[in-house]
């Protein structure tokens, strides 16, 4: 094991463990103790993060080739199958706990006013101190269970967290399709571990990554079905198709929540996923290829939704499906840089896009609960103009904008860029990554479009908030400007970690997490293409991203929108991308009903069927061995231990005869003795002449 | 010389101071009848002192010694007693019955 103070890593995921159960306590016992949870759950978060850089810092220095792996107690050793409870630090490992706590903390920080009135305070900041334990485990176990429990974890957290208002129906049954969604995906998971074990002997990734190039046929079979089966859990994970359906409903929860968990760091799990078992994805063509095609088809199918929605936050839920979508290509290609720079830079500016949408929401929210109207504060039909009272707010946002939009010199403009470009390289080896980078460039038009869209519809044109209500309207307090102050300036300069050669740049994420790639790499080598092409590429995507914004500026009239009430409903493709595809509703056709058919249609209810009879009622009794035990075995050892060994032996005999018994006997005895003792002296002479006679006729005899 | 009577003197003695302190009930006397016993004892010591050597002798100054000191605390006893019962007969003087 290495020295400290490395070995001294098990202090980040430590440290938001014991927030959580500090705020657990808090909100079980002194649930009004606000200030003292503020101070626990964003203390330890920032404390977390400063252990989290600590650590960064000594491997940046160290900057081994391999990973750092602390093994800190076996955990499950069964036979052939040894678990130890380990943590590894890797160069990919150091870049999400820096996201994960960093962004965390900011959006701690925010959480705090925004969640301030609310009863459910403590248990709040409980439930995110514990989601960012679990993913700090997932991104820093050492093997697959380790994994798989921060896995679980995290997804336990969401389900949580997405519930919290559980008064509400809808939110509680939003909390509950994310859960069993996520099962889907998580059975993936489970049966590519079955599938690693049986192969290697092992889970622990070091072993398994290693072995991966001998042990495995490249294309083959197995190697096919574990990778497919990861993503599966990954599609589950990350909302990919056919997976993603809980994302957007997902929205239900407090909108941090939304940006911590549902943008900027859970759903990035699977993506983390793919780059860490990059091998195994480089060594299975068709495990890669589904991969990027899947995110390809999910990038732009979502974007096509974000379209039309009128609820701000689903947009940018479809909005993270879609970027989700851009991070598998990336990773899919083989671009692990890639796709873990659009990680990073998407945690910035969409933690800033939910986090402004929550100032936006808070404030609508705060003018119809002023007016005690009961209109909805999350419907962009009843906003428009906002930028007037929240200048930081839409500044801020619009910053964001231009970042997803991918418009230089933001954050969003360098990885969107990157990844395309790599998936237009790949398409030189494997053709079929024409049509992904196409599919990439339209959602990149989409996104443009949807996102200025929603910029329009929220901070500019007429307000039809309502003419009392606008005077409620203001901007957020400063605890919450603040987070998002920090996350604009890292979406302005999130780009410098990773500048391309082509700028000039040093590709500074690429080469540190060479030591994780580079046998991916060996296996899977990048393409190279011409400065001239990679030119062109980047030119062609600013176009487009212009083009999108620009033909939103034109196309869109925030002018005609009247507020949602008045709204007359949507007609054909319009409605067609308002009902997201049909896509719920063709889940409900397809296996929901059919389901509740078969368990209400086809069964007749238990208190209307008639009783079986004959075998049927032979097999429903279970052969009656039930009955046969309980005649054979347990009736025989109640009455024994009931009529013959407490009845008789224990109350009788131990009872009575032995333990009273002796009681009874020094009674007597007792009592016996007491008669000598009458207190006349002369009784007691006689006694004593008695015994000296008796004593002097034994020794003269 | 004269043994034998010596000793059957002493048992006679002996066996009235017994009888005294089993049957009699005032203490006064009941301690009179110890001290018999104890100068029976004596008088045996003295008498077979003549063939078994001085020891005998010696022993019974130590018996007088031990029967003065017991004289004194013993009487004082009974004198407590009679302060605060105003009796001495021992019949009426049980509290230690069990």
């Amino acid at each position: 094991m290495p020295a400290p103070p490395l070995s001294l890593l098990w202090v980040v995921p430590a440290l938001p463990l014991v927030g959580f159960v500090v705020n657990g306590t808090l909100a079980l016992t002194r649930p009004t103790a606000k200030r003292a949870v503020s101070i626990v759950g964003v203390g330890t978060l920032v404390l977390a993060f400063v252990a989290a850089a600590l650590a960064v810092a000594e491997l940046a220095r160290q900057h081994p080739a391999a990973p750092l792996v602390f093994r800190y107690w076996e955990w499950i050793p069964a036979g052939d199958l040894q678990v130890a409870f380990a943590l590894q630090l890797d160069q990919l490992a150091a870049v999400m706990i820096l996201v994960v706590t960093g962004v965390g903390a900011l959006i701690h920080v925010f959480s705090v006013g925004y969640m301030h009135e609310d009863p459910g305070y403590a248990r709040y900041f409980a439930y995110l101190n514990l989601f960012v334990f679990f993913m700090l485990i997932l991104v820093l176990g050492a093997n697959f269970p380790v994994m798989f429990v921060g896995w679980e974890g995290v997804g336990l957290c969401s389900y949580l967290l997405i519930g919290f208002w559980f008064n509400e129906q809808v939110n509680a049954d939003a909390g509950k399709k994310a859960f069993i969604v996520n099962r889907i995906g998580d059975f993936g998971f489970l049966v590519a571990m079955f599938l690693i074990f049986r192969r290697f002997g092992t889970l622990d990734f070091e072993t398994v990554f290693a072995k991966a190039p001998a042990a495995l046929m490249p294309g083959g079979a197995v190697v096919t079905a574990i990778t497919l089966f990861l993503f599966l859990g990954c599609t589950g994970k990350s909302a990919q198709i056919p997976l993603y359906i809980w994302l957007p409903d997902a929205m239900q929860g407090p909108t941090p929540v939304s940006a911590l968990i549902h943008a900027a760091t859970m759903v990035t799990a699977g993506v983390y996923l793919v780059a860490r078992c990059g091998v195994l994805f480089a060594l299975s063509p068709l495990g890669s290829a589904v991969v990027a095609g899947i995110g390809a088809l999910t990038a732009l199918f979502a974007a096509t939704i974000a379209l039309k929605q009128w609820d701000i936050k689903r947009v940018l839920a479809y909005s993270t499906v879609s970027q989700l979508g851009y991070m598998f290509v990336g990773v899919g290609t083989g671009a692990y840089a890639a796709g873990m720079f659009h990680l990073v830079t998407h945690a910035f500016f969409k933690a800033l896009l939910f986090l402004g949408s929550g100032s936006v929401i808070h404030a609508v929210h705060h003018a119809y609960h002023a007016t005690h109207t009961h209109e909805d504060a999350q419907d962009m039909r009843n906003m428009g103009g906002l930028a007037r009272y929240m200048p930081w707010t839409a500044a801020l946002m619009w910053i964001a904008t231009l970042a997803i939009a991918g418009i230089p010199p933001f954050a969003g403009f360098f990885s969107k860029d990157e990844i395309l470009g790599a998936a237009f390289a790949e398409s030189a080896v494997r053709p079929l990554w024409y049509a992904f980078w196409a599919m990439g460039l339209a959602a990149a038009l989409l996104t443009a479009f949807y996102m200025t869209r929603l910029m329009l519809y929220t901070f500019h044109g007429p307000n039809r908030t309502g003419e009392r209500e606008r005077e409620h309207l203001h901007e957020a307090p400063p605890i919450m400007t603040g987070p998002l102050v920090v996350l604009g300036v890292l979406t302005v300069l999130g780009g410098a970690l990773n500048v391309p050669e082509l700028f000039g740049g040093n590709a500074f994420l690429e080469h540190w997490l060479e030591p994780v790639t580079s046998l991916a790499h060996r296996l899977q080598p990048a393409v190279e293409v011409a400065h001239a092409t990679e030119w062109a590429l980047v030119a062609g995507a600013v176009l487009v991203a212009a083009l999108g914004i620009v033909g939103a500026f034109r196309l869109l009239k925030p002018e005609a929108l009247v507020p949602a009430r008045l709204a007359p409903p949507d007609t054909g493709l319009a409605r067609l991308l308002w009902k997201k595809w049909y896509v719920d509703e063709l889940y409900d056709a397809v296996i929901v009903r059919p389901v509740m058919w078969l368990s209400r249609e086809v069964l007749v209810p238990a208190r209307l069927a008639p009783p079986d009879t004959g075998l049927a009622r032979l097999l429903w009794k279970k052969w009656y061995v039930d009955e046969l035990y309980d005649a054979v075995i347990v009736r025989p050892v109640m009455w024994l231990s009931r009529d013959v060994l407490w009845k008789i032996v224990d109350a009788r005999l131990v009872d009575g005869l032995l333990v009273n018994g002796t009681a009874a006997a020094s009674r007597a005895l007792g009592w016996l003795g007491s008669r000598l003792q009458t207190g006349e002296v002369g009784v007691y002479v006689v006694l004593f002449v008695i015994g000296v006679l008796a004593v002097v006729g034994a020794v003269v005899r | 010389m004269l043994l034998g009577p010596s000793l059957a003197v002493s048992a006679v003695l002996f066996a009235l101071g017994v009888a005294g302190v089993l049957l009699r009930r005032n203490a006064i006397v009941i301690f009179m009848c110890v001290e018999l016993m104890l100068n029976a004892v004596n008088l045996t010591f003295v008498a077979l002192a003549q063939q078994l050597g001085v020891a005998g002798q010696i022993f019974v100054f130590f018996v007088m010694a031990v029967a003065a000191a017991e004289a004194g605390v013993g009487l004082a006893i009974i004198l407590a007693i009679y302060r605060h019962r105003h009796t001495v007969n021992l019949q009426n003087i049980n509290l230690l019955k069990g």
